[in-house]
């Protein structure tokens, strides 16, 4: 096992030391994250010692994505599957947080930059301050979006957010002036990235001397570690508030409104909360692409990409359930990429029907995805993991 | 004490609200925004003959919206679900007939349009085919659903499940770039009156938009198929006690709505061009046409369409029309402010 | 076997005796004026005007269509009425949602209950009361010791309104579970939770076994007296109400017909005619 080797072990340790100890029950919670940390280690380091660089860069990549889009489809669950809010623009606040976290971290282009590369400002802020602007900017969106549509009939949220994801889209593709118009806005910093260049200044010697044998092209293994603590972040929030009377209201609203008013509660302003709190988090899912990508422009969120994909997620997974919604992430995502070597693998046979076929499989894919949300809504609407029964849960709080 | 003389007597705040979401204040309303757009594009010093021959445009695509409003609407009506397939159901009638065009002879343009006799058979072989795709896709997907009597929400999930499922299929056999029906072929304008430029192909899609809904009014008003169509809208479920053929209704009103949409996709395609997005582009006008005129009121969808049309192009004299989607969307917000049944519905 | 008292058998209730903060009989708790809804040209309510003095046990009835439920539905927040007013406590609620209504003590249950059928009997009734701190996003979050603790006080408090209801058997089952008789002892437990001022009860007794009925009542009655909560009742059983509710409001094509003490109400012609000219005379039932 070389420095390398363990650099890499150290740093896939953290998701998995998350998935286990959100797995695990196990008391006291010390002891719990104590072993799922020794587990996550041991499991990284085998895996990393055993599996090809290639394979391990792709599955690490994999993985990152698959996290960013739990991020998005744990947002929506919390509007489609405890509020019963029919979102189809999921992708104007992945849009919305991307961009202004970008706005927020990068620097003004000066020089010759500045003639190629246009936007309204760069304040050149940490990663992290990006991330809340990116969250607070989309849960304003949800707000003015909401206000004349939560109180109706949810179709009419379905089309408005429609509307508003196309014009978010519209907007960053014709505004040169505000995030560089049809071209990419490029040079979003990505957090810590000095681990794995000349190392950190604030950080102590030995943890640089630790990640030193990491390269410019390790960098998702240093992400992956930052997106599965948001992720266990923003999970662990939900859980918390879904396992409160603020859950049990949502719940409520959504299983029987008239009820719920008669019981004094005030539905459009949980309805509200409910759709706001989703879309600050889509925000942070977005603003987490962002600072991965590096360069962003409008294409990247149609809505294909940025609203289909994390509904068939939802619903596969099991809406009304977080786990489900971050399993969902992961298997869509996993059938999404597998789908694409199927197609590549397919292209002989392809061109051998059409030539213009194999330049069309990404299509393939498209059509596979839509017919499965067609079948999950029909044979499997409730997913893989089902709603829990009970919401209040005083005792395990 | 209560003050009881003060009963009968409004508060200031319930009448101003009810006077501005009654029929009068939307009308009003919508007045005020026509006239605030002319007022913009006199001081952007837009000339008068620019801003005429907008509002005529506007007239012609609002008969296009037309056709795929009245389906969204007659869907609504009588299933109780809002079809977000069906702008893609436009898309498929476009192709559809790309391909019936293509396949048959090419015969000369007849003039002073700029398609030949391939695309009347086109429109021929389109319109019931896809009448009878809409249905079919109802009896896959949207039947169980009934069956099941699911949340009005699956439905709609459904729908955009089909949505991408046209698309991705438009994709695939055609691929992702635009194309016309008739490619390099001559589409000169006629001066139509006071400087007011159109081409005659949208002359055309005019008057068989106006002929094709004037059919569906007869259909609804005099036959009995028409009848139970309404009858069902009413109450569902008074219908079937009464003894009308609920099949039967819902698959009229398939072939009704999709018909109306292939027609819709195919003029829209004539016009402008064909692109695999097209309908989804129009989904959003569409429904904006179809809430402003009271979801499930086939006229209202008519007058809400050609109200979108016009306001659409002329707010494209002074913004840039890329964003006309965003007119169709700042109407409909404005609408469910004031008064989200709309312009021909009931107070609840 | 209710047939024999309603002259005799409710002296006390025509008054409550020593209530406290009872200031008189001259401010009524629930004033309905002149209130008027129209349904699609339908009028369901027409200009309906009636008070439910503080206290009392009110029963609300009519022929079907009366405009019964609809006058529920608009004193409720419901439903907006085209005109009139309603006052609670001497306050103008008209038209006020449902929430705020709830909050200033209004209770209503519906005809059909409407129970939260996924969740369980306890948690519908940990829903209900008003000041959550763990209503509020954050606070979970942020004070998740006061949530918890709170919650174990609402879960103590669900537990007591059951055992009092007799549901203590079904607390963690789904309420959707329960039978048509539970869930309308449930939506009694419900409005327990509540606190409230006055009760909107929509036909309490309907759908349910003679038994339960007879627990629905005395439950009604001992709240009534113990607590001092005023009833407003809708029923189509006239033994339950003749023998439960003083006064009793006729209700007939939208508008009060009469009002008066149950013996009185029953041998008023009008009444007689209200019902054999409506659909069925139930009266003497």
């Amino acid at each position: 096992m070389t420095a390398l080797h363990l650099a890499k072990a150290a740093l896939l340790a953290v998701p998995l030391w998350l998935l286990l100890s959100s797995l695990l029950r196990l008391k006291p919670s010390w002891l719990k994250h104590l072993a799922s940390l020794a587990v996550g280690f041991g499991a990284a380091a085998l895996v990393t010692l055993v599996t090809p660089t290639g394979i391990l860069s792709y599955l690490t990549t994999f993985i990152l994505m698959a996290c960013i889009y739990a991020v998005l489809s744990v947002g929506l669950n919390v509007q489609w599957g405890y509020t019963g809010l029919f979102n189809i623009g999921v992708a104007a606040f992945y849009a919305i947080g991307a961009f202004t976290s970008a706005l927020v971290t990068t620097r003004m282009p000066t020089g010759l930059n500045a003639s190629f590369t246009k936007q309204l400002f760069g304040l050149g802020m940490p990663f992290w301050v990006g991330v809340l602007a990116a969250g607070l900017v989309a849960g304003l969106l949800a707000w003015l979006v909401g206000k004349p549509t939560l109180r109706l009939r949810g179709d009419y949220l379905a089309i408005a957010t429609i509307g508003i994801a196309e014009l978010v889209r519209l907007f960053f593709q014709n505004e040169r002036w505000l995030a560089n118009g049809p071209q990419p806005l490029r040079g979003i910093p990505q957090p810590l990235s000095c681990l794995t260049g000349d190392g950190c200044a604030w950080l102590p010697g030995f943890v640089n001397s630790f990640f030193a044998p990491l390269g410019p092209r390790d960098y998702p293994f240093v992400y992956i570690a930052i997106v599965a603590l948001v992720l266990y972040l923003v999970y662990r929030v939900l859980e918390r508030a879904i396992r409160s009377p603020w859950g049990r209201v949502l719940r409520a609203v959504r299983e029987e409104e008239a009820s719920a008013a008669m019981n004094g509660k005030d539905i459009a302003a949980f309805r509200m909360q409910a759709f706001v709190v989703g879309s600050v988090i889509m925000g942070i899912g977005g603003a987490l692409y962002a600072h991965y990508i590096v360069s962003i422009d409008y294409s990247h969120f149609d809505p294909l990409n940025g609203t289909f994909l994390v509904w068939v997620m939802l619903m596969l997974g099991g809406s009304g359930n977080n786990r489900g919604a971050i399993l969902g992430a992961f298997v869509v995502y996993a059938i999404w990429s597998g789908t694409s070597f199927v197609v590549d693998a397919l292209r002989p046979t392809l061109a051998a029907i059409s030539p213009e076929l194999p330049s069309r499989g990404p299509y393939l894919r498209l059509l596979f995805i839509s017919i499965l949300l067609v079948f999950i809504v029909l044979y499997r609407p409730r997913g893989i993991v089902p709603e829990e029964k009970v919401v209040s849960l005083d005792r395990d709080l | 004490m209560l003050q009881r003389s003060a009963a009968a007597a409004e508060r200031p705040f319930e009448r101003f609200r009810r006077v501005a979401s009654g029929k009068a204040g939307m009308l009003l309303a919508l007045a005020l925004v026509l006239l605030a757009i002319i007022v913009t594009a006199a001081l952007k010093g837009v000339p008068a003959t620019q801003l005429l021959s907008l509002f005529v445009r506007g007239v012609l695509l609002g008969g296009m919206l037309a056709l795929g409003a009245v389906g969204v609407t007659l869907v609504y009506a009588v299933l109780k679900m809002a079809n977000f397939a069906h702008g893609d159901t436009m898309t498929l009638g476009a192709y559809l007939g790309l391909v019936v065009v293509t396949l048959l002879p090419k015969g000369a343009p007849i003039a002073p349009f700029s398609f030949g006799y391939e695309f009347i058979v086109a429109l021929l072989v389109v319109i019931p085919a896809v009448g009878l795709i809409a249905f079919g896709l109802d009896q896959l997907a949207f039947r169980p659903l009934r069956a099941r009597r699911s949340q009005s929400v699956m439905f709609a999930m459904a729908a955009l499940g089909l949505a991408f499922g046209i698309r991705s299929l438009v994709y695939i056999f055609w691929g992702a770039d635009f194309t016309f029906f008739y490619t390099g072929r001559a589409r000169p304008a006629v001066e139509l009156f006071a400087g007011v430029r159109v081409r005659p192909d949208q002359l055309f899609i005019l008057g068989l938009a106006v002929a094709l809904i004037a059919g569906v009014y007869l259909l609804l008003e005099r036959t009995k198929i028409g009848k139970a169509m309404r009858a069902t809208a009413d109450n569902s479920d008074l219908a079937r006690i009464s003894g009308i053929d609920t099949k039967r209704v819902i698959l009229w009103t398939w072939l009704i709505g999709g018909g109306l949409a292939g027609a819709g996709g195919m003029l829209y395609g004539l016009d402008v061009q064909l692109r695999p997005e097209m309908g989804w582009w129009l989904l959003l006008p569409l429904f904006a046409s179809v809430i402003l005129g009271s979801l499930g009121n086939a006229y209202g969808a008519l007058a809400g369409a050609f109200v979108i049309g016009i306001v659409w192009q002329m707010s494209g004299a002074f913004i840039n029309p890329v964003y006309s989607q965003g007119i169709a969307f700042l109407v409909m917000i404005v609408v469910l402010l004031v008064r989200p049944e709309g312009l021909f519905g009931g107070r609840r | 076997m209710s047939d024999t008292h309603p002259a005799s058998s409710s002296p006390g209730s025509l008054r409550p005796a020593g209530q406290a903060g009872d200031v008189g009989a001259s401010a009524p708790l629930l004033s309905i004026q002149e209130l008027t809804k129209d349904f699609g040209g339908l009028r369901a309510v027409n200009a309906c005007s009636f008070d439910v003095a503080p206290g009392s046990v009110t029963g609300l009835i009519g022929p079907n269509g009366a405009g019964k439920t609809t006058l529920f539905s608009l004193v409720s927040g419901f439903h907006q009425p085209d005109s009139g007013r309603v006052y609670l406590d001497g306050e103008d609620v008209t038209g006020l949602p449902s929430h705020l209504l709830f909050r200033k003590g209004l209770c209503r249950t519906f005809q059909i209950p409407r129970e939260h059928q996924s969740m369980t009997v306890t948690e519908n009734l940990m829903l209900v009361p008003k000041g959550q701190i763990g209503e509020r996003f954050w606070n979970p979050v942020v004070r998740p010791g006061a949530v918890r603790a709170q919650e174990r006080r609402l879960r103590e408090r669900a537990r007591e309104v059951l055992a009092f209801v007799n549901l203590g058997h079904m607390a963690e089952q789904p309420a959707g579970a329960m039978s048509g008789g539970q869930k309308k002892l449930l939506e009694l437990a419900r409005t327990l939770m509540a606190d409230p001022k006055i009760v909107l009860l929509d036909e309490p007794g309907a759908g349910v076994n003679p038994t339960l009925m007879g627990k629905i009542r005395e439950k009604i009655e001992q709240l009534n007296r113990e607590r001092g909560i005023t009833f407003l009742l809708i029923e189509h059983d006239m033994p339950l109400v003749m023998g439960l509710c003083n006064p009793v409001i006729v209700m007939n094509q939208g508008s009060k017909l009469v009002e008066g003490p149950p013996a009185v109400v029953r041998s008023d012609p009008r009444v007689l005619e209200a019902y054999l000219g409506g659909q069925y005379a139930a009266l003497e039932g």
